[in-house]
């Protein structure tokens, strides 16, 4: 762990410790932009590339630590070639999406098998790659916050514009071609998108976990709302407040047992976004939503 | 028929000139021509595997013809084409996706458009005003994914009419609906013609549903293509010169009956399916 965490458990402050202000603002930014571009990927039915992209970024993580730079542009520009071949091979037909995935995935993992092991032959190290896996939330380094941001703003733009014809093509992609709608390219576009808030999500949470943040608040909204926007606020508020609160009880855990070692951030942001999930379901069941509501109320509050 | 005849004479919204698609190296339509007026209800007729979405895909330029060409309002037609609602054959929603009818329905106003819909009195007008005109007012704040079939098909329609077409294509409207919901949305697309000045062209393998609304006809079999009012077309001459073997055209209780005639060639022409389903009509019509 840092330095400045180190000084921080002695200050005992969690609000003035710079790694907790870097792991909210980076984890915060970073949860908002995969949720909300999760929400798509769950519509379209496209989980399984959502969670190989993390998983292929581990070969652009443990890449950028063998040539000793920032994991965060190894696995941005890793996720961006897999979902260009991705789409190459067949993405955006149906029954070709689990293979082009699977292939695609297959290949990189084996990738990243040599990788690591370069990494912990070469550094000495098997720290690496439990880093990259299941992330580090406290060690992100405060330069990445602009880069973040502007990945994050990158990934938001693209399906701000596309919105629309993004929704149509995800109910029907047949409807939304009778109506002119070029709906490869846009969904060449989307995966774009996808693979930058994955790349996000990985760097922050591990690449293995980064599906978490990118399906699970997408999911628990969806059980929540049946408006598209609301489903896309919902689960960017959902994604941010999970990532806080992992933060705040991860800092916490540092005077849990085993006492001085604090439980890994990203334990805590994947454990509440599945209690979530869960208790949305619960919701869902016997909540107002659960049934229609009756006519006069609806008319009600559409006028 | 003189209502057929009379609309006849109005501009044609879709004219269907020579069309002929291969593929893979089967000639899936053989120069079909016909043409369609506003405020018309037009059935296209065939079979499965007649051609009939291979077709739709033409009008709709998600295929490429091989030959002859199709026209909208009189002009080629463009790549985005705002004169064509479509409603799709299959429609499987997940029942959790977040999407209410109106949203459904506010999506046929601007999908093609950038950004996100900024709400406006007019919108919500207009997804109101599509809504109430097929009766699915009732349900339009429901998940799209768990209305009934009849009820989606109600959706799918008051979307295709928010973008304002003067062509309104249906692809099996009736597959996946009983007997009671396929007539009220046959009733509901009827009235759409007359009081939208829309042409309706609706597809499907059984013409009797069609029968009491159904201002022309364009009958497919085999790829080839004849058309006019039914009584033009529904007559065991003018099918069996289509069907290249001889059919009769049974009219009882008021259904048509389109059967194939003795001898060995209604295996090899195809038009023993139709005969089958015409010689065991279904129960609730018989009595």
């Amino acid at each position: 762990m840092s330095a400045a965490l180190s000084a921080s458990i002695v200050a005992r402050g969690f609000f003035s410790s710079e790694a907790v202000a870097v792991a909210c603002g980076v984890g915060g930014v970073v949860a908002f932009v995969s949720a909300c571009v999760g929400v798509f990927t769950v519509m379209r039915g496209q989980s399984f590339a959502g969670e190989a992209l993390g998983d292929i970024g581990t070969t652009g993580g443990s890449a950028a630590f063998l040539a000793g730079v920032g994991p965060l542009w190894g696995i941005v520009a890793i996720d961006i070639v897999a979902a260009g071949v991705m789409e190459l091979i067949g993405i955006q037909r149906p029954r070709g999406r689990d293979l082009a995935t699977g292939i695609v995935l297959g290949a990189a993992l084996g990738l990243a098998a040599l990788l690591l092991h370069f990494d912990a032959t070469y550094h000495n190290t098997t720290g690496v790659a439990n880093t990259i896996l299941f992330g580090s939330a406290f060690t992100i380094a405060a330069r990445t916050i602009p880069e973040v941001a502007l990945l994050g703003a990158a990934a938001l733009a693209i399906v701000a514009a596309l919105y629309r014809p993004l929704l149509l093509s995800s109910v029907s992609a047949e409807m939304a071609a009778a109506r002119g709608i070029p709906v490869r390219l846009v969904g060449a576009a989307y995966l774009l998108a996808l693979a930058l808030a994955v790349a996000l999500a990985a760097m922050t949470i591990g690449t293995i976990l980064s599906t978490a943040l990118l399906i699970g608040p997408a999911a628990t909204a969806l059980r929540l709302t049946r408006r598209p926007g609301r489903a896309i606020a919902l689960a960017g508020a959902l994604g941010v407040g999970a990532m806080w609160l992992g933060v705040l009880l991860a800092y916490d855990s540092f005077y849990w047992p085993p006492k001085e070692h604090g439980w890994p951030v990203s334990f805590f942001v994947v454990a509440l976004i599945f209690a979530g999930y869960l208790l949305a379901g619960a919701i869902a069941r016997v909540g107002p939503g659960a049934r229609a509501r009756p006519a006069a109320l609806m008319r009600k509050e559409w006028e | 028929m003189g209502r057929a005849e009379q609309i006849s004479g109005g501009e044609e919204i879709l004219s269907v000139q020579g069309v002929s698609v291969r593929l893979s190296g089967r000639e899936v339509l053989s120069e079909v021509s016909f043409a369609i007026h506003p405020g018309a209800l037009t059935g296209l007729i065939g079979s499965n595997g007649a051609g009939k979405t291979t077709l739709f895909r033409v009008i709709l330029g998600l295929q490429r013809a091989s030959a002859g060409h199709v026209l909208l309002a009189g002009r080629p037609r463009s790549h985005r084409n705002p004169l064509i609602g479509y409603v799709p054959q299959k429609f499987l929603l997940d029942p959790d996706m977040p999407l209410r009818a109106r949203d459904l329905v506010g999506l046929g106003i601007d999908a093609h458009r950038l950004g996100i819909p900024r709400p406006s009195r007019a919108r919500r007008a207009l997804v109101a005003e599509m809504l109430e005109a097929v009766g699915a007012v009732g349900f339009a704040d429901r998940r799209v994914g768990r209305l009934s079939g009849g009820e989606q098909q109600r959706v799918l329609i008051a979307h295709a009419l928010a973008g304002a077409p003067r062509l309104l294509l249906l692809d099996e409207p009736l597959a996946n609906l009983d007997l009671r919901a396929g007539q009220e949305v046959v009733a509901l697309l009827a009235r759409i013609a007359r009081e939208r000045d829309v042409a309706v062209l609706i597809s499907a393998h059984e013409m009797n549903p069609l029968l009491p609304v159904m201002d022309r006809i364009v009958y497919l079999a085999g790829g080839r293509a004849v058309s006019g009012t039914v009584e033009q077309v529904v007559r065991a001459d003018v099918l069996s010169e289509l069907y290249g073997s001889h059919v009769d055209v049974l009219r009882v209780h008021g259904r048509v009956l389109v059967v194939a005639g003795a001898g060995e060639e209604e295996e090899r022409s195809g038009v023993g399916r139709h005969g089958h389903e015409g010689v065991f009509p279904a129960p609730e019509v018989v009595k």
